[in-house]
This record gives structure tokens, sequence and C-alpha cells, in this order.
């Protein structure tokens, strides 16, 4: 998946000279958490967030505040320089900047302008999307060996009896390195004739496991 | 406490037939029909023969291009490619000839329920035949055609404005009726079923609760697989007296799949035949407490025919017409003459007996995690804010 299917276009911004009270407004109005700061030729010169402007705000326990504090300009408290990423790199990308770097935001540039922004939110929407709990389905996970090919062995038999696929999610199997589990989300409510054709082509089916009940 | 009501019934509800392999089976609206004659619980006056909904009345919740296409697809004038977009043709819900008529006699029977109950004939009505919960606005899915349910509720808000509390006890969750009512404050609806984390349709998480001026008006309650007995009901029986008492609703609506129990094979809950004798006791408390006696039962899920549904739906009719759960063995009528048919043997009392269900090395846990999931989806309630103590 690409950052441009995934990102905000519609960016609230500010030139580094607007004030942070400017700043404060607009995050409480939009309810939105970062605000890219742009130049006039709609460059990404810094960053500020909420976590910025309430540093920069007067404490509470400040019994005779200055207010003057939120007078300052943004370019005061901005992050500089911004890491941004383009709107062809790959969403997962995105998702390593945002965990090893400990960001929840990155603005997106083409030719050097900021063109949209992608958000922590974001990623976990498109989390959500990839492993497709949204679409009404059974859950059906199996054991298989690790070796080419074996995908298209498993969808033959799920393709026999016409079930939809709406996801397909590999990972390694903990135990055994030399299996992996592989976890469908199949368009049924019935998924037990499917189940009954992978048990008989000989995988091994980790859920529904309802040996235990054996009734 | 012996109450006035309706049982809808007709032998045509078996008409509702995907294939002779298919696990939805109206056969069972027929078994438990007959246990009842059998047992001496129904009589020709608690009859109510369904009527055929009209086109207007079921689009009062689905769209008319989706009626049209189910019309055409009892007619096998639909080809497999039109029927894909409106969720038919699948595994699920294949085609079959005049599917359009049965359905719309299953939807007719849930408004002739509730006619009966809304006009004062009868305090309570049943129609096993209704209960199909996954169908949407234009598409079906989960076996479920039209969504009688939703259209019941819709046509109640038309004709008398009550204000409606659905509770679907089905393992599935209910979303078909939730979605349609997502964003509505005068219905409220409540859903425990098994989680989507590995089962159809996937959703009915805890934080499903409404959108806009509905929110805090869809409760849902997720119980881990392997839950027995005694953390369903536990869930069940708090949650709805307090939805109820929170709500205070006019009229109410139960579905009641039989797919919560230990022999069904679609799902991986736990429960025994005293869910069954349970669920209804409490939905029939709380419509002489809030709804004046107005309360419309639907049939819903349900796959081991033979052995669960029958006694089950049977015990809802028992405790809606004297609020007691029949006892004791079977009635040999039925016995004798079903026990050829039935592909399993058949139980010969109302009741399971005790350790159908292997002990659940998890059980601890699962009503732990069970029990924060049921107090997380009454957060919304105000009443749990505690309340200020007085000096």
């Amino acid at each position: 998946m690409l950052v441009e299917q995934i990102m905000s276009k519609d960016v609230i911004t500010l030139p580094p000279e607007a004030t942070i009270e400017s700043a404060l407004k607009l995050l409480h109005e939009h309810h939105i958490r970062h605000i890219p700061i742009v130049d006039v030729l709609d460059h990404v010169v810094g960053i500020v967030s909420d976590r910025d402007v309430r540093d920069a705000s007067p404490s509470i326990l400040n019994q005779q505040p200055s207010f003057n504090e939120l007078q300052n300009e943004v370019r005061t408290i901005m992050s500089s320089p911004v890491v941004t990423v383009h709107p062809l790199d790959f969403a997962e990308e995105t998702a390593s900047i945002f965990y090893e770097q400990e960001f929840a935001c990155v603005p997106v540039t083409q030719e050097g302008k900021l063109v949209g922004i992608v958000t922590e939110k974001d990623m976990l929407h498109t989390l959500i999307q990839l492993t497709g709990v949204h679409v009404q389905s059974s859950q059906v996970e199996l054991k298989v060996p690790h070796r080419p090919g074996i995908l298209p062995e498993v969808t033959a038999v799920l393709g026999k009896r016409k079930v939809n696929i709406t996801s397909v999610l590999i990972y390694p199997c903990e135990e055994d390195p030399d299996y992996k589990i592989l976890v469908f989300r199949i368009q049924t409510m019935n998924p037990l004739p499917t189940i009954r054709d992978l048990r008989d082509a000989g995988y091994e089916i980790r859920w529904p496991n309802v040996a235990e009940m054996n009734v | 406490m012996s109450c006035h009501a309706a049982f809808v019934y007709s032998e045509d509800f078996t008409t509702y037939k995907f294939r002779d392999d298919h696990p939805f089976n109206q056969l069972r609206v027929k078994l438990t029909y007959e246990l009842l004659v059998d047992a001496q619980a129904i009589e020709p006056h608690h009859l109510l023969s369904p009527r055929q909904a009209s086109d207007e009345e079921i689009q009062l919740i689905h769209h008319p291009k989706y009626v049209d296409a189910v019309k055409k697809a009892s007619k096998q004038l639909l080809t497999e490619e039109q029927a894909y977009e409106f969720g038919l043709g699948t595994e699920d819900t294949p085609m079959f000839q005049n599917m359009h008529e049965a359905s719309a006699l299953l939807v007719g029977g849930s408004l002739s329920a509730v006619d009966a109950v809304l006009s004062g004939k009868v305090k309570h009505a049943l129609n096993l035949g209704g209960g199909l919960h996954h169908g949407f606005e234009r598409k079906a899915s989960g076996f479920c055609i039209y969504n009688d349910g939703a259209i019941a509720i819709e046509y109640i808000r038309k004709h008398y404005g009550y204000k409606v509390l659905y509770v679907d006890t089905d393992a599935h969750h209910g979303d078909g009726v939730q979605w349609a009512f997502y964003d509505d404050p005068n219905v409220c609806t409540l859903s425990i079923h098994e989680t989507g984390r590995y089962l159809f349709p996937g959703t009915g998480q805890v934080s499903e609760r409404g959108l806009k001026e509905g929110y805090g008006y869809s409760y849902n309650i997720p119980l881990d697989a392997f839950t027995e007995d005694e953390s369903f009901l536990q869930a069940y029986e708090t949650a709805l007296e307090e939805i109820a008492s929170y709500f205070q609703p006019d009229v109410i609506i139960t579905q009641n799949g039989a797919d919560a129990h230990v022999y069904d094979p679609l799902t991986h809950l736990c429960g025994t035949m005293k869910l069954y004798e349970e669920i209804p006791k409490l939905a029939h408390s709380i419509a002489h407490r809030y709804c004046e006696g107005r309360w419309i039962a639907l049939g819903g899920g349900g796959y081991d025919i033979w052995r669960v549904v029958p006694r089950a739906w049977a015990q809802i009719w028992n405790v809606m017409a004297t609020n007691h759960p029949m006892e004791g063995r079977l009635p040999e009528q039925w016995l004798a003459k079903w026990s050829a048919q039935s592909p399993v043997s058949l139980p010969v009392s109302w009741q399971d007996p005790e350790g159908i269900c292997k002990p659940i090395p998890r059980q601890a846990e699962i009503n732990e995690k069970n029990n924060k999931v049921l107090h997380k989806a009454l957060e919304t309630i105000p009443k749990h804010i505690a309340p200020h103590k007085s000096l």
C-alpha cells in the first residue's frame, strides 16, 4: 500500500511567523495533534505538536500567568528539520519510521512541497484494513511447512469451494521455524466444508480447533 | 403468570430452503411446533398465520434494487455476476426458486407478530421463522435474505412511534440490525455473542456504541470462545437489567438464535439448555416491567436442529405462555416420530444432563475476561458513574 492511499490531503498548516496562540487554537478546533509549518513556497520548514505547544504555554499552577508566551512565534518552538515521506513510498516504510524514531506523524512532500500528512491513526486504520477484520468474515488459521508454493496449494483448496478470501496474513510459527502460520479471513458464515477440505488435504488447522470440545 | 400469547406458524416456513446440505434448515421450526403440540403446550387458538410482507414493507429497510434482484433470483433471471453484487448466489446464500416469496413470508410472520402485540390482541408473540439479523440494505449475508427484525423495528417506529429495545442472544453478532439503527436513539440494540475474533461476521466489539444521536444506544458483549452457561447468563442478565432500566423501552424484540449451545457445529460457545430457559424468563419479566408486556420474540441461528433447537425454542413459548420452562421427559410421540429421521440420537428430556461440556482448562480466565467486557460494555450508562457520597 502506498502513502498516497492512506495520507490525508487536507492539511492544516501555519507559517513560521504565526503565534503559538494561533497554533493552540487550531489544535483545539480541528482535534489534531500536529501542524506542519510551511514557508511561502509550501516547503515544510518545521512541525509543531500539541506537546510543543503545551510545553510553551503558561503552567496552570502559575497563580499570575503571563500570557505573553503565547504571543511568541511558532518558529521558536517548532521541531526542525522535519522527516518527510513521498506519496509513492510504502505505507509499511512509514510505519517503521514511526516505530524507530518514535514519531506519531510525518508530512508528505512531492517536489519539496507539502501534499499530505500521515498520522499514527492513519497507520492503525491501514492495519485494520490489511487484516480484513472490517469485512464480514470467519477466520481460519493453518500451520503449514515454510516452503515455496505452499500458498497457492492452500488457496487452491479454498478456490474449489468458491470461498471469497477477504485477507491473508502470514507469520512465523513461534515453536517451529520450519513452519508458518497462515491466517485467512473468508467470507462465509459456514467455514466447515472449507475446513474439512483443508484437513483432507493434510493441513493442520490451528483454529477453529474444536477438538477440545469433542461433542 | 399465564399470558395471552400468539405463536406464528405456517408449514410454508420450510420453503425458505437453500439446499439439502445447507446448515440453515427451517425444518427446525416444524420440529419445535410439533414438540409443543405433542407436549400439549400449544393449542389451535394460540396459532397465528403469517402474512406475506409487501414490497413497501420490505423496503422499509431494503433498497428497491435489492428487492428487485431477489425477485429475479427467485425466477432464475439473475446471472451469477449480477447476483454477486447483492451477496446472492454465494455458498452462504445460494439462490433458490421462489426465494423472494419464502423470505417475504418470514418477514410477514414478524409483522403479524408485531401487529398482534401492538394492537393489544395478545401480550406476546413468537415468530420462530424470523430473526434473520445479518441481512443488509442491499446485501444478503450469513443465510439471511431479508432482515425481518430490522423491518419489524422500522415498522413499529413508523406506525406506532414506540421506543424499541432489541436483544440479540444469537452466538453471531446481530450486525444487520445494529447498523440499521446505529444512529437512532429510539432503537437500542444489545447483542451478546461469541467474539468476532474468529467467528463470522467479525464485528460486535464492545467499542461499537452507536453514532451521533445514537451514541450510547448500541451495546455489544463479545464473549470468549468456550464460554459456559454461568458466565453467559451473568453477562446477559446484568446487561439487560441495566440497559432496560436506562432505556425504558415501550416494546422489546428478542432474537433467539440457539447456536450458543455446545453441540452447535458453527460456533465455539459451550452453553447448555439452561441458557434457553433463562434467556426468555428475563425477557418476559422485562417486558412486563417496562413495556406493559409488549414482547415479540423471533428465531435466529441454530444449526443442531435435532438435539438443540426444538427444545430451546419450545422453551421460549413455554416461558411466554406460562412463565415456566417445561421439565422432565420429552413427549414419546415426538421422540418416536422423529428418532427415525434424525441422524443423531435425540435427547429424551427437556433439560441437558450434567457434564455435556468437557471441563474447559481456561474457564476462570474466560469468565474474568467476559466480566471485564461486560463492565466495559455498560460504561456509557450514566448510573455507572459513581454516585456522590452524601456527607
